[in-house]
């Protein structure tokens, strides 16, 4: 057991590659979809006690060394409260979706793919909680193709029920190779300023570059913010952030049930949490918001997120496209959160990555089954199904209460935070784009809970409740995401240290 | 292609030293220039070059699907088992001291030839994959090995 605790940093990533590899040979028939299960499973075993491991460190840290090379040579993975938290909800909502997936994938994917189908799907996985956890600028780069390129498959395996998947994921394709390789040309840079790949080295190396920005010979300015720019615009096209968001509602709307909800709740959340990671680690707050004010343009666009996201979200007929423009909405209150840099802030934003992930993963689980059981998410298709599908229509409705921040739901304690974020930075106006983005999401989810409820359907079919193996992973997230508002203390906690840990290491 | 002698002298020809260089290439990886992504690169280049001449489907029959397929997979999980080896071990993951403890220098090699192995085959299994979809399917001669109408254009 001491073998594997201490390897845990390595085995929580190489397990679900190896794993993967075996499912696209063994795979097939329904083995694929138990060696996924087993797989995440243990993934969610993993960081916990990963987590449980850091919090219990004197200094909230845990490093390992890829084949034992020292740290600017070798790999290193680190693990802090930050990234343990991302591997928590990562391998959580992993070992859910995936236990939700058997029945919806097999139903609208081609049954000789599936062992690919999983494969992909835990190289995905794979990928997500590397970029989280690894301590390797260069590393985090190889992962995220990692986790991409196999998303771009997995949207484009939703081609059997619409052929627009095949547009949207070569479009998901073409976009998402430019953030990646515009993150590449970044870590370029900055390794030409500093000859490192570490990021804890190379921000320990920035600081007599910056130190030297104050005196009559600069050196390595234009290259140092030349590659900061390049990171964070390839990383704002990762997330989704508002005006590089244009990827993201077709490859959601057009993908298959489960992979929306993977990508919905984890996918946006990993380019979040490695956003933040480059800001307040790898270039350091003083540089990126006090030199650059890259905050205000953070502000500016997420401002813009919350309120344009929530807008066209209003307009949409297709649900899981509402949702999707939301997920953008949503996007925008953590990206919020962190430009914000206070404490409130940032907790903020570490609780709604979790929240968020809950809620909306809960929510496209429910338009899963809707999917599964009705054949479309049209607005149509979901008329008067409240009296049909009461359980799945309930959840979903509780998680649309979320998503507004009704109080004793989990959407509630982030816009809490962050609102009073708002107010201690003297941001008077964003707490009210907060607020009005609030107003708007109870517009939008307003109209899909009275055509749930109030519509009727025309033609009177005999729609069944889901299969239980459904319907309990919907009800799991869901009931999560209300447990977490009404009992935020174990998310406030974890976000707290993480916030903790991140102003402490501001340089 | 194939009805022209020239093509096919000098495809068979070329074939057995493509391959011999494609293993030295991987024999030489660990501490010298080689190494296994070229040397996949050049296997599946011979194979390429048979399969450009004599078509697709008389390529899958020497290769099937199936194998390529398999080794595409099978590379990756030498490397990552060698690692998985160096952890059950006692070492860090891919720490090739543990394959000959005592004698970390000695190992060193002994650690990369493995995990080259592991490159090259996947490598060249993905090599065959990108060239199988790219013609399968897509020429009518592929589907009757035995055809000889599609090509004769091009080889007179």
């Amino acid at each position: 057991m001491e073998l594997i605790r201490h390897n845990l940093p390595a085995l929580i990533v190489v397990t679900p590659l190896v794993m993967g590899l075996l499912t696209s040979i063994i795979g097939r028939r329904g083995l694929g979809w138990w060696m996924a299960m087993g797989t995440t499973a243990a993934g969610l075993a993993m960081s916990v006690q990963l987590l449980v491991d850091v919090l219990s460190q004197g200094d909230r840290t845990l490093e390992y060394l890829m084949g034992n090379w020292p740290v600017p040579f070798g790999i290193g993975y680190s693990v802090d409260p930050l990234n343990a938290t991302v591997l928590l909800i990562v391998s959580l909502l992993s070992a859910v979706i995936t236990l939700y997936a058997r029945k919806s994938v097999a139903s609208e994917v081609p049954a000789g793919k599936l062992n690919f189908f999983y494969a992909l799907w835990l190289f995905c996985i794979t990928g997500l909680l590397g970029i989280t956890i690894t301590g390797d600028a260069f590393n985090l780069y190889v992962l995220l193709e990692i986790s991409s390129l196999s998303t771009y498959t997995l949207v484009a395996l939703g081609k059997d029920r619409n052929r627009r998947a095949l547009t949207s994921a070569v479009n998901y394709l073409v976009l998402g190779s430019i953030g990646a390789c515009f993150y590449l040309v970044g870590v370029a840079y900055l390794y030409m300023a500093t000859g490192s790949l570490n990021i804890a080295d190379i921000a320990e190396r920035l600081q007599p570059i910056y130190a030297s920005w104050g005196t009559d010979e600069p050196v390595y300015q234009k290259t140092v913010i030349t590659g900061f720019a390049f990171m964070a615009v390839g990383l704002s096209l990762k997330l989704a952030l508002f005006p590089l968001h244009g990827w993201l509602p077709n490859a959601y709307t057009y993908a298959p049930s489960s992979v929306s909800a993977l990508l919905a709740s984890t996918a946006t959340k990993v380019g979040a949490y490695a956003f933040i990671r480059v800001i307040f680690t790898l270039v350091g707050v003083g540089f990126a918001f006090g030199r650059l004010h890259t905050d205000v343009a953070l502000m500016v666009c997420s401002g813009a997120a919350i309120l344009v996201g929530s807008w066209l979200a209003i307009r949409q007929t297709n649900v899981k496209k509402l949702l999707a423009y939301s997920s953008i909405a949503q996007i925008g209150y953590i990206a919020l959160g962190f430009a914000l840099a206070n404490r409130d802030g940032i907790t903020a934003s570490v609780i709604h990555l979790f929240n968020h992930a809950l809620t909306k993963g809960g929510m496209f689980l429910a338009l899963g089954i809707v999917m599964y059981r009705v054949g479309g998410t049209r607005l149509s298709d979901l008329r008067g199904l409240g009296r049909k599908l009461p359980i799945t229509m309930g959840a979903f409705t509780a998680g649309g209460l979320g998503l507004i921040g009704v109080p004793l739901t989990s959407g509630f304690i982030s816009k809490w935070y962050l609102v009073s974020a708002c107010l201690e930075r003297g941001r008077y106006e964003l707490a009210g784009v907060v607020l009005v983005g609030s107003v708007l999401a109870l517009v939008y989810v307003w109209r899909v809970v009275e055509t749930i409820y109030f519509g009727k359907r025309e033609d009177e079919v005999t729609v069944r409740e889901a299969p239980a193996s459904m319907l309990v992973p919907t009800l799991i997230l869901v009931g999560a995401s209300i447990y977490f508002g009404v009992d935020s203390s174990f998310t406030t906690h974890i976000a707290g240290e993480a916030a903790d840990f991140l102003l402490k290491v501001k340089p | 292609m194939k009805d022209n002698p020239i093509m096919r002298l000098a495809v068979r020809w070329n074939i057995p030293f493509m391959a011999i260089f494609a293993l030295y290439t991987q024999t030489h990886g660990e501490l010298g220039p080689g190494g296994g992504f070229q040397s996949g690169v050049i296997m599946a280049a011979a194979f390429i070059l048979y399969g450009l001449v004599f078509g697709g489907a008389e390529m899958r029959r020497v290769v099937p699907r199936w194998f390529t397929d398999l080794l595409g997979a099978l590379g990756v999980l030498i490397y990552a088992g060698a690692g998985v080896y160096t952890m059950a071990m006692g070492y860090e993951f891919l720490d090739y001291a543990a394959l000959m403890p005592g004698n970390p220098g000695g190992a060193e090699p002994w650690g990369m030839t493995i995990v080259e192995y592991g490159v090259g085959i996947t490598v060249f299994g993905v090599m065959m994959t990108i060239f199988n979809e790219i013609t399968e399917g897509t020429n009518p001669e592929d589907n009757e090995p035995t055809g000889e109408s599609a090509d004769t254009e091009y080889g007179n």
